[in-house]
């Protein structure tokens, strides 16, 4: 879900940025290093203790065998992720190691984690050099839930104050929320005009069924759908979303194309500088 | 002031929509139509041909375009595809035909006849008569929209979806039919179920059918 910290933790190892990571939602896993590991936890605060003394976040950390890894309890965000230096070994589907749990593919068995589960390394450990760290200014701000979003397809379909309540309004995330997407409360957005014929659909749209609560789709999101897309949320806020619980508070502010293509990069360059 | 007339037959006219910073939606029209979507899997074909495209998916009357905006503006690609979609596509290939045996004994049968005028034998021919196009693969792994379903068969969704449909179950909705490939939720009219799996995680597309295929249902005992 949250590309950002999945890559950066990845990198903070000295792993591809595509190796497999644990992502962790709302509670971490009790982990045992079975062996000496370089380990990386980014995204949410969870919390994480190392022994029971607090872990550094974004930050390469060296764990011995019989070292206890755990996470307290949710501080900020909504996902963890775990990188190790080698990578996690996870089944292959369709050229990812993801879990996808609506088929039952991927990932350890196609199914979540569960205690007793053993995971192993996908390849030798490229670096073990401990200390790589991501600066604080450069990591995601997860406090702020202001989402940018570029008008969609079928912005026209909103009127004057329906435009003004998508961008402005307060919305709530639902407890009716997964990885594929977040039922969104509070405002609702009527949409005007005909059945929309179905089309294929990104990460980040924001559709409206008829009942005019917006749904937000997130990483396993359908690929298809016949419902309005009035916005789109922006590839640099996506970590942030991919940061929310139900319950919190979310709004949308409207940027262009080019400015969200500028944020985009800006986030880029900073995995970049962890490459080297 | 009217336009002067044109000479040359009009290509269809194609609006892009940006989807995000990293897609497009290239609409190429706003109706069930075979010719459209003709087009639409034309052009998602010759834009998977492109470096800076990461995938590009032919829906009922459109494209919709995943690029790599470091190597490509919007803009750009945008006039890119309105240069590709005035080509006249190349004579379509007739798509693979898949004969899909039925059990038509599903649920909404009845209540599906009955809201339609119908008898139930009736709408068991009318929904057996045509060869239907695959439309547009996507939804959820192995689902396929197929259509355009007979005028007579024609019904707005359940108000109510069922939050749960079996794998294989046979359904109707508006203009068009489908196969749920996964017990998944479901707002469309069940009227029977199959046995042929659509959703085959062990290839690559992990899908039966392809857009552009056709599908015949005939009746059978036990589907």
């Amino acid at each position: 879900m949250d590309r950002f910290a999945h890559r950066a933790a990845n990198l903070l190892v000295g792993n591809p940025a595509i190796d497999a990571t644990l992502e962790c939602t709302l509670k971490g896993p009790h982990l045992v290093a079975t062996h000496n590991l370089l380990v990386a936890v980014t995204g949410a605060d969870l919390d994480p203790r190392l022994n029971g003394s607090p872990a550094p976040m974004w930050t390469g950390f060296l764990v011995t065998g019989g070292d206890r890894l755990t996470f307290e309890g949710r501080r900020l965000g909504a996902r963890a992720y775990i990188a190790v230096a080698g990578g996690f070994l996870g089944d292959r589907w369709l050229g990812s190691a993801s879990t996808y749990v609506l088929v039952g593919r991927g990932g350890l068995a196609g199914r979540a984690l569960k205690a007793g589960d053993s995971i192993s390394l996908a390849h030798d450990p490229v670096s073990q050099v401990p200390g790589r760290e991501l600066d604080r200014d450069l990591r995601p701000d997860y406090s702020d839930h202001t989402l940018y979003a570029i008008p969609g397809p079928h912005i026209r379909r909103l009127d004057g104050e329906g435009r003004h309540t998508l961008f402005g309004g307060e919305f709530r995330v639902s407890h009716q929320s997964n990885r594929m997407g977040y039922r969104l409360e509070g405002a609702t957005l009527a949409m005007s005009g005909d059945e929309v014929l179905s089309f294929g659909l990104a990460v980040g749209a924001v559709q409206v069924p008829s009942g005019g609560q917006p749904i937000l789709l997130m990483a396993d999101h359908q690929t298809a759908g016949g419902y309005p897309v009035p916005a789109v949320v922006a590839s640099a806020s996506l970590p942030v979303a991919a940061q929310l619980a139900p319950g919190d508070e979310v709004r949308f502010a409207e940027v262009s194309v080019e400015k969200a293509v500028e944020l985009r990069s800006a986030a880029l360059r900073v995995l970049e500088a962890l490459r080297a | 002031m009217p336009a002067p007339p044109s000479k040359k037959p009009r290509a269809p006219r194609v609006r892009i929509h940006p989807l995000g910073d990293s897609a497009l939606l290239a609409e190429l029209g706003t109706k069930l139509d075979t010719a459209l979507n003709t087009r639409a899997i034309a052009l998602a074909d010759n834009l998977k041909k492109r470096r800076d495209v990461r995938q590009a998916v032919a829906a009922t009357a459109g494209v919709t375009v995943h690029f790599d905006p470091d190597l490509v503006t919007i803009t750009a690609l945008g006039a890119a595809i309105k240069r590709l979609a005035t080509k006249r596509p190349p004579v379509a290939e007739p798509g693979r035909l898949h004969r899909i045996p039925v059990a038509y004994d599903g649920e909404d049968l009845a209540d599906a006849a009955a809201t339609l005028g119908l008898s139930s034998e009736r709408v068991i021919e009318l929904h057996t008569r045509p060869i239907y196009r695959v439309f547009l693969v996507g939804f959820v792994p192995g689902w396929a929209y197929l259509g355009p379903l007979p005028e007579e068969l024609e019904l707005p969704r359940r108000s109510v979806p069922r939050t749960l449909v079996p794998a294989g179950a046979v359904a109707i909705a508006g203009r068009q039919t489908g196969i749920y490939p996964l017990a998944t939720p479901g707002g469309w009219h069940l009227i029977g179920r199959t046995t042929v799996k659509t959703f085959l995680p062990n290839s690559d597309p992990p899908c039966l059918f392809r857009a552009g295929d056709r599908v015949k249902f005939f009746a059978a005992p036990t589907g």
